[in-house]
């Protein structure tokens, strides 16, 4: 066992965060924030430049052949600068759909373009009845002559509104909540019948909702079988789940490191508020928190290379439970520690808070994680 | 030992229940409902509604307007007024500078300001945190020196809560820079209007508009406007404060939000079944609900011994309303939250935002994640959580 960065691991972490400290002070955060699509198309191209848009992919598509534990390095960085752009939605979501699902000519079509930060896609999944049941689909794919007809509606789709094009869940056969019958279309999200309704979410970052109505999608444009698209679709998601992970260890790092500095230089009763026993008691119950949940992030990100589908979903369920109980407990304390001035929107960790909150519901909230893990038989093995 | 209601008292819930009812307006009892925030005119509409029943100041002496209610009464009326759910009362001055003014003001100060505190004609704001002095109120640096029959007041109040709105402030002021720290304060009346005030908004990470900060450059207050005694003020502030916690407890509150919280979980389904039908769900909602039962039965226990306490000597154990008080407040924002799930992420500001759109998923969904973000206030205002804790620590224990 090797916990330790390789050389090329660390280069990668060092220069991403060289990057993020030029360009991504919470001041230029602001800026991009404002901006309609929400995020800066210039980071977008820098981070092609260094890499990280073609990071998981193979390299006859342009990419670096990176594995999860690339991912988290971007990811833990990401979540420390609060970075806005469409990482998840396009690279590790649906990148990963399309490097597990699409055939070859797609693959070629797609990948290359993302990794160069000439493409934006989004994984137009969830929908309004669904809450976190991957395979809760109601939005319908018809056949009609070689070519498939999508229709329904989509929800709370992560960058959809800035997306060129857009990965549709679409039922092809079976009931409402089957596993069975689920397919993938790669659709044009300006095609006609599309109709998105982009908005800001409450972490600063953009989402969208989606009607399709009768759109049609070419054979070219199913991901992998259209009758079979849930074990990808979950497969992508724990993906992204890891990813997350990485992203909320980062927020928390941070949150925390800003609450113990701010402990040695806030002073009441003549002295730093840090000298009262019961702050520094509480800034370490946020450490062993912060810890907890890094450990369950590298669990996360070794088990979603895990072929074994049961014990790589246990294994992902029992990280997001880690990381929404972690996350919960370091902002809320983060914020209680500055007292007035951590509930304003001036300061960083307020943003912080929000991000691991949304992050905890995303893809499943703790409770529901626990359930499942618990319904699945726990971890350790009889 | 007679834990029941007596049957006068059980009479006289029914008759406020049946008040708020129908007196309460409709759009009123919708915002509070939703957890959405209310508007400058809802807070006065209410105000004067309840003033024209002659129960705008309940806990105010007879003859300054009040009922002559037993602490229960009391005590049973703000728990139904919490439940219908209405506007709680503008604090600042019902809960805190009236009963200052008609303990420690002049007799010109009640004539004046007690009237129009009733009818919330006069909105009050509170000095008193500085940038330096939150937790550490007496190190207050705020300074009123006087000049003739004026004091000339220089320095910042800040996270004053709806300052945006207030026609005077009360505020905590060092008038003898030499005395021990709780010596040399002052109990200031200062119009809003005066000029060298300035108010700047602070916006709460919520996205929310209720905290400010004022500044004072050489405000000329007339020495009428003093509270009491000059260096006295923290006394006064200290009488302020224990008022302030037993109105924090807020089990009406929580009551209601519980309600609403089976009501959305009803609604929401989880695996194909409604949410409130899910196990781990219920028992933690009946977690919380155990929680405020026994938080109000210990409010009950203080009210009780209130009657019998010498009149404006808060009882040390009103800080464990508060403690508690906040955190089932804050547990019940959590449940909504959990309620809502993934439709906690649009950020939905309110209309006066100048968001218009419709409701993206469920149109009871918008209000919640800002609600959750924003009740992190409940345990760092009015004295923080851990300070709580010190005062019992020191008041109970003895330690
Ligand atoms: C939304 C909001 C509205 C407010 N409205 C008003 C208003 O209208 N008028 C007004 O005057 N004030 C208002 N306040 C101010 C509020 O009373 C102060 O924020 C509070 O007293 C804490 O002070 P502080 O913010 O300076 O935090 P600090 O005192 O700096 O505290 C920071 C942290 O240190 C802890 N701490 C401090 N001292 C100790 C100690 N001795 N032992 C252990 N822990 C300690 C605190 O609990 C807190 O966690 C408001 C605050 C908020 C958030």
């Amino acid at each position: 066992m090797d916990f330790d960065l390789s050389e090329e691991q660390q280069l990668l972490k060092d220069s991403i965060e060289r990057l993020l400290a030029a360009h991504y002070d919470f001041e230029a955060r602001k800026r991009y924030a404002a901006t309609p699509e929400g995020f800066s198309r210039e980071m977008w191209a820098r981070y092609a430049e260094l890499g990280l848009l073609g990071l998981p992919f193979e390299e006859k598509y342009g990419g670096f052949g990176g594995g999860p534990v690339e991912t988290m390095i971007v990811m833990e960085a990401f979540g420390q600068a609060l970075v806005l752009e469409p990482y998840l939605a396009t690279v590790v979501l649906s990148g990963g759909l399309v490097q597990r699902g699409a055939d070859e000519a797609l693959k070629a079509d797609v990948l290359p373009r993302i990794a160069e930060g000439r493409l934006f896609l989004a994984f137009a999944h969830a929908e309004r009845q669904a809450r976190y049941d991957l395979a809760n689909v109601a939005a319908t794919a018809r056949k009609d002559g070689s070519a498939w007809v999508v229709s329904g509606e989509k929800s709370l789709v992560l960058h959809g509104d800035s997306a060129d094009r857009l990965i549709v869940s679409a039922r092809t056969a079976g009931g409402p909540r089957d596993r069975g019958g689920i397919g993938l279309f790669l659709v044009d999200a300006r095609a006609p019948g599309v109709l998105r309704r982009g908005y800001r979410t409450q972490d600063g970052l953009r989402a969208a909702e989606v009607a399709l109505q009768d759109v049609r999608v070419e054979p070219q444009g199913v991901i992998g079988d259209p009758e079979g698209g849930l074990p990808l679709i979950e497969r992508a998601v724990e993906t992204a789940i890891a990813a997350l992970c990485a992203e909320a260890v980062g927020a928390m790092g941070a949150m925390h490191a800003q609450t113990v500095e701010y402990l040695k230089t806030r002073k009441q009763f003549g002295v730093p508020i840090g000298s009262f026993q019961t702050l520094q008691h509480r800034a370490v119950d946020m450490f062993v928190a912060l810890e907890q949940a890094r450990s369950m992030a590298m669990f996360a990100a070794m088990m979603a290379q895990e072929d074994d589908a049961a014990e790589r979903a246990r294994a992902v369920s029992a990280a997001k439970v880690q990381i929404g109980r972690s996350g919960k407990f370091v902002g809320q304390q983060a914020i209680q520690l500055h007292g007035g001035v951590g509930m304003t929107m001036e300061l960083k960790v307020g943003h912080y808070f929000k991000r691991v909150t949304m992050i905890d519901l995303m893809f499943g909230d703790a409770d529901h994680h626990l359930s499942k893990l618990a319904e699945a038989g726990g971890l350790i093995a009889a | 030992m007679d834990l029941r209601f007596t049957e006068e008292e059980k009479a006289f819930r029914q008759e406020v229940r049946a008040f708020f009812h129908t007196a309460l307006p409709a759009n009123i009892r919708r915002k509070m409902e939703e957890g959405r925030s209310l508007a400058k005119e809802d807070i006065v509409t209410w105000q004067r509604i309840l003033n024209a029943k002659g129960w705008a100041v309940p806990a105010w002496p007879k003859e300054y307007g009040g009922t002559g209610w037993s602490p229960m009464k009391q005590y049973i009326f703000l728990d139904e007024m919490q439940q219908a759910p209405a506007p709680q009362p503008l604090q600042f001055g019902v809960n805190m500078v009236g009963p200052v003014i008609y303990t420690f003001g002049s007799e010109a100060q009640k004539q004046r300001f007690l009237p129009r505190i009733r009818n919330l004609d006069d909105w009050w704001c509170q000095g008193f945190s500085e940038p330096g002095a939150g937790s550490d109120l007496a190190a207050l640096k705020t300074s009123a020196k006087r000049d003739g029959d004026h004091y000339v007041v220089n320095g910042q109040k800040t996270w004053t809560t709806l300052a945006q709105y207030a026609d005077w402030i009360f505020c905590l002021v060092r008038t003898d820079p030499a005395a021990k720290k709780q010596e040399g304060i002052s109990f200031l009346l200062i119009d809003m209007k005066s000029p060298g005030i300035t108010v700047r908004p602070i916006q709460t990470f919520d996205g929310g508009r209720e905290i400010n900060e004022v500044f004072f450059d050489d405000v000329r207050v007339p020495v009428e406007n003093l509270v009491g005694q000059e260096n006295k003020g923290w006394d006064y502030a200290k009488f302020l404060l224990g008022n302030e916690r037993v109105g924090i407890a807020r089990v009406g509150v929580s009551k209601q939000r519980i309600r609403r919280i089976r009501e959305l979980a009803a609604l929401e389904t989880d695996g194909g079944r409604p949410l409130i039908e899910n196990p781990r769900f219920r028992e933690k909602l009946a977690a919380v609900e155990v929680e405020l039962k026994a938080l109000e039965m210990t409010q009950l226990r203080v009210v009780a011994a209130e009657g019998k306490r010498e009149r404006g000597k808060p009882d040390p154990a009103s800080s464990i309303l508060k403690l508690k008080g906040s955190e089932i407040q804050q547990a019940t924002t959590e449940l909504l939250l959990e309620v809502i799930g993934p439709y906690a992420l649009p950020y939905q500001p309110e209309p006066e935002e100048g968001w218009n759109e419709p409701p993206i998923g469920p149109d009871y969904a918008g209000p919640i994640a800002p609600l959750y973000f924003n009740w992190r206030k409940t345990s760092i205002y009015g004295g923080s959580n851990e300070i709580q804790k010190n005062i019992i620590a020191k008041a109970i224990l003895g330690l």
